[in-house]
């Protein structure tokens, strides 16, 4: 950044601005990042769980090594991505076959936010006392 | 601006009050294929009325300033679509952008459309635009002939059916926005699906399957994400997404 005489910061970067979408660009970025999230837990998830055909010790000792906070915020987080992506899932498909859907897909973004918020409200803090009431022993 | 109009007396022409000018700068991202490497920012300061154009800021650049400063427009109407760019992050023709609905305590940002090869400042090539826009065949197709010495008979519902995607006045606005056309250049983009949508869904033509067909490629309308970008920035307020989703519809039925 340079500033010029009328005071104002001209930006060095020769690359354009970002592109200021709204809630449409923004609900297919978050689906696009929970996504590929998802997609590459489920890939972790099938080689720990194919441990099982190893040895069911192999698969335990994998297993254990996921029970301390940081998996237990993670799992947070994977849920979150996931009910995400389902509700906003189910809003792309709307707007794709039902005939009102585009008219809607604002309203239905936020209804996606709601329901998200809603769903978390009831797993995070459970999931997170479990989650917790373990540190330290137990 | 307001207080002249409630000044003004019936019968008596309102008197002359002095309409207030602002200092707008504009931060506009050159490029000379000549000279730079790399597009860079450049500012300028003008003199503006808040029933001015961003269109007119350009002008005002471009005959007082810096007459290098290079951008198309035509009509300065809103009508023939050539003066498509990025007004603050967002696509807009700058012909209808006015001063008063921008923030101007804030420098405005101005940039090419993006996804298209820049040529030089604000100018891009729009030849792969049109190219997509070739090739939906955008032109009316029937091998029945007319009723003799008539013109083809349309019921209002059948003209209300694609009412909307007639209004395009190809600005490469929604095209241009799309996250998926700056990544894949080869994607139709929403320009090209509206026009297709303007002839598939008319009940006067014969080639829609043609078309079905044509944009049921994998750069046709399954590339499209629905990130609503191209509806939100149609300078004529086509429900372009909404064209989208019914050609889709279209495609899975097999008929209009
Ligand atoms: C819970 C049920 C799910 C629903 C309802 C759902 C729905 C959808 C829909 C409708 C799309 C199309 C998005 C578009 O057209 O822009 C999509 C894209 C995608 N989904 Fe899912 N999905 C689900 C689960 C998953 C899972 C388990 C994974 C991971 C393996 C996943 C990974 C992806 C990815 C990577 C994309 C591509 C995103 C993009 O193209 O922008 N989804 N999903
Ligand atoms: S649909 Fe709208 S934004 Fe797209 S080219 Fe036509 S007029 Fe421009
Ligand atoms: S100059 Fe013709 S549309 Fe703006």
């Amino acid at each position: 950044m340079a500033i010029n005489t009328a005071g104002t910061m001209t930006p060095k970067r020769p690359a354009g601005t970002l592109y200021r979408g709204r809630e449409g660009m923004w609900s297919w970025v978050l689906h696009r990042i929970t996504g590929v999230a998802i997609f590459f837990f489920l890939l972790v998830h099938i080689l720990d769980t194919s441990m099982v055909r190893i040895s069911p010790e192999a698969y335990n000792a994998v297993i254990s090594t996921y029970q301390n906070p940081i998996m237990g915020l993670g799992e947070t987080a994977l849920v979150a991505a996931i009910v995400y992506h389902a509700f906003n899932g189910i809003r792309i498909i709307l707007i794709d076959l039902w005939s009102k859907g585009a008219k809607y897909q604002r309203v239905m973004f936020w209804v996606v936010i709601g329901l998200w918020v809603v769903t978390m409200l009831g797993f995070a803090p459970r999931h997170l006392i479990n989650v917790f009431s373990h540190v330290g022993g137990a | 601006m307001a207080t002249a109009v409630a000044d003004a007396t019936a019968g008596a022409p309102a008197p002359e009050a002095p309409i207030e000018a602002f200092t707008v700068t504009l931060i506009i991202r050159r490029f000379d294929p000549d000279v730079d490497d790399e597009p860079r920012w450049q500012d300028f300061d003008v003199q503006m009325f808040a029933t001015d154009r961003i269109l007119d800021a350009l002008h005002k650049i471009k005959w007082e300033q810096d007459g290098s400063l290079t951008f198309r427009r035509s009509c300065a109407h809103g009508i023939c679509g050539s003066d498509a760019m990025r007004i603050n992050g967002r696509n807009r023709l700058a012909c209808k952008t006015l001063i008063k609905d921008l923030d101007i305590t804030k420098p405005i940002y101005v940039e090419a459309i993006k996804g298209l090869p820049l040529e030089k400042d604000l100018i891009v090539d729009m030849e792969p635009f049109f190219a997509s826009y070739r090739e939906v065949q955008p032109f009316l197709q029937s091998a029945t002939e007319p009723p003799k010495d008539k013109e083809r008979v349309q019921s209002v519902a059948d003209r209300a059916r694609f009412d909307d995607t007639t209004k395009c006045i190809l600005c490469a606005a929604c095209t241009s926005s799309c996250p998926v056309f700056w990544t894949d250049g080869q994607y139709f983009g929403p320009a090209a699906i509206v026009n297709a949508h303007r002839f598939i869904f008319d009940s006067r033509d014969e080639a829609a399957s043609t078309r079905l067909d044509i944009l049921n490629d994998k750069e046709g309308v399954w590339r499209c994400r629905t990130t609503f970008n191209c509806t939100d920035a149609c300078p004529r307020g086509i429900q372009v997404t909404q064209a989208i989703a019914e050609v889709k519809q279209a495609i899975m039925r097999g008929k209009p």
